[in-house]
């Protein structure tokens, strides 16, 4: 994997920018972030179409809610905790019931905030999002896939969620939208299996792919083969790939900067139990809430690094059994 | 497309008369859908039966027969409890056959008990839970001013609702973005679900706080055709400022049973339809 780096909040506000000048429909709104989320690109070139609420979340998603009941494709900024805890009714009423085109794309998820500290922290948004009905719920694990994805939800009609992250973490994928002889390929509801590996599957998400792919490169090294499945579409979730997965290779490890209880790992165990019963475990935030710090120290107290991924991987493979 | 109702006729007697006449079929209809469901809202839905009678037969552009017609007005009731007087009046609007009324709340009805933009034509907005419809409304207009079209909005609030916090935050918005095609219409009949809202959440002075957000204020009887009338068209010439018209109303308006049980401090009838023989009383008082 490359050094290269980039923040997917920034690849977002450079991609409304471009979706801007193709149509006009788009709208986009922010309460009073839009220097951290970047839509104060698109505010500059397109005044008009703008709308800062300010520090206001639940009319932030409400007012989203009415412009695009009119017919536009309203884009709502702010970081998760606030968009999702403080617009969650809204949202839930006037986007996801109605089935109305708004996107919620929140920065700032998870732990990678940093120094602002546990409350601006966001580990129960996937969990709250992917549990209301009609949502579509995304996490792009670089920002060139962020450019791909922000263009696909445009496209898509109906209420999306989609997390994006406040630092600057390494590109997964090149300017080709390639990793190594894969291509991106992008579509909402598919997952990109980044890696082949017999052994295990790594199943991760968001700022977590980059992790896996050290973890599983750190253990080929050790004769693991491990493969890696990209899932950037938490809902719908990719059934086919987690069960072929499940199949093949009979353990899984799932991975996510989220609270273990709700997210990936939730997702990825309600297809398992139901169709697959093979050995799981999740790495995540195991419940707690987090702290002031420089993100990179927060990964590695809270257990969110490539040795961490591996550590699993090693657990997972004893309990593993033939799944055949 | 002709819009649907006669915007250019006078506020003459002929035309309060008729819309009077309207207002007291949706009350009617209110408290037998109600009843027939054995539960809703009757109060809050008798209350603003005169302005919803205004507001879609006089004042709103639209067309029953094309729910969907880009170029109609959009009206929200934010207080989506009133849903069975909205319900009576796009039903007498001819959006769906009065006999529909009567599946109110019944299981696979298109009358869900608060409104639902997905199963009712002629409903703009989903709403029920308290606060968010002003919001949806400011959306909507500042779709409308963007695109630079003439469609206006009109949201009616319930004077509890004003207690939710959201509500203030479009107040602030709609001043902020100086949306003029947008109207609230606060149904202020006194009362929320658990006492008069002098007791549970003062909202006096209530025009004070309006005026403060940067509104345009009018104050009427919100049971006089005419005033309701006159405040709407005030609301037309108005300029860079959205509009608020606080409608003073009585909850129950009409039936004696529920005015007195409300005059005596009783809250039954927020969220209590009338009994058979209740309901049989109050249709006697409700004639014209």
């Amino acid at each position: 994997m490359s050094e290269r780096l980039a923040a997917t909040r920034d690849a977002y506000g450079e991609t409304l920018v471009g979706l801007g000048r193709m149509n006009k429909n788009i709208v986009v709104l922010d309460a009073d972030l839009s220097p951290s989320t970047k839509t104060n690109l698109f505010a500059k070139e397109f005044p008009d179409r703008f709308f800062d609420v300010g520090i206001a979340e639940a009319n932030l998603i409400s007012v989203a809610a009415g412009l695009a009941s009119v017919g536009k494709i309203a884009f709502a900024s702010t970081f998760s905790v606030f968009g999702v805890e403080k617009g969650l009714n809204q949202f839930k009423q006037s986007v996801a019931y109605p089935n109305i085109n708004v996107k919620l794309v929140t920065t700032h998820g998870g732990i990678s905030v940093g120094e602002d500290g546990s409350s601006h922290f966001c580990i129960e948004d996937i969990a709250i999002m992917r549990s209301l009905p009609n949502v579509t719920v995304i996490i792009p694990a670089d920002a060139i896939e962020t450019k791909v994805a922000t263009k696909a939800i445009a496209e898509y009609h109906g209420p999306v969620f989609m997390r994006l992250s406040r630092p600057k973490t390494p590109l997964i994928y090149d300017e080709g939208y390639r990793y190594q002889d894969r291509d991106l390929n992008f579509k909402i509801g598919k997952s990109v299996t980044l890696r082949d590996g017999n052994d295990v599957t790594i199943l991760a998400t968001g700022l977590m792919v980059a992790e896996s792919l050290q973890a599983a490169n750190d253990l080929a090294k050790e004769g693991i083969a491990a493969g890696v499945i990209n899932i950037h579409t938490i809902k719908p979730i990719d059934r086919e790939a987690i069960l072929q997965a499940a199949l093949s290779t009979g353990a899984l490890v799932t991975v996510e900067e989220h609270n273990i209880i709700g997210g990936l790992g939730g997702a990825v165990a309600e297809v398992l139990v139901e169709e697959a019963p093979v050995p799981m475990i999740r790495v995540g935030i195991r419940d707690t809430y987090g702290e002031s710090g420089p993100w990179r120290e927060l990964f590695a107290k809270y257990g969110l690094t490539s040795s961490d991924v591996a550590k699993a991987v090693k657990e997972v493979l004893k309990r593993k059994i033939k799944w055949r | 497309m002709a819009p649907f109702n006669e915007k250019t006729a006078p506020h003459d007697t002929g035309l309060i008369k008729k819309l009077t006449k309207v207002a007291l079929l949706i009350r009617r209809n209110s408290l037998i859908m109600t009843t027939k469901a054995a539960s809703g809202h009757p109060g809050g839905s008798l209350s603003c039966s005169d302005i919803l009678a205004a507001i879609y037969f006089h004042q709103l552009r639209h067309d029953p027969k094309n729910p969907t017609w880009e170029g109609r007005d959009r009206f929200i009731l934010s207080k989506g409890h009133a849903a069975p007087a909205l319900y009576a009046a796009l039903a007498e609007a001819g959006y769906f056959p009065t006999e529909e009324l009567w599946s109110l709340r019944k299981i696979g009805s298109m009358l869900q008990g608060h409104p639902d933009m997905k199963k009712t034509p002629g409903i703009d907005a989903s709403t029920g839970t308290l606060g968010q419809g002003l919001s949806i409304g400011v959306g909507m207009a500042l779709a409308f001013k963007l695109d630079g079209k003439t469609n206006r909005v009109y949201v009616l609030l319930g004077d509890g609702e004003l207690d939710e916090g959201q509500v203030w935050e479009a107040a602030m918005a709609a001043a902020h973005y100086k949306i003029d095609n947008l109207v609230a219409i606060v149904d202020y009949n006194r009362q929320q679900l658990s006492g008069c809202t002098d007791r549970i959440m003062n909202l006096e002075p209530i025009a004070d706080k309006w005026r403060a957000f940067g509104w345009h204020v009018m104050e009427i009887d919100g049971h006089q055709m005419k005033q309701i009338l006159d405040s709407l068209d005030e609301a037309e010439k108005v300029k860079g400022k959205p509009t608020v018209i606080i409608a003073h109303t009585v909850k129950g308006k009409g039936v004696s049973i529920i005015e007195n049980s409300f005059l005596k401090g009783e809250c039954k009838f927020h969220g209590t339809p009338l009994s058979e023989s209740e309901l049989a009383k109050a249709l006697e008082e409700l004639h014209e």
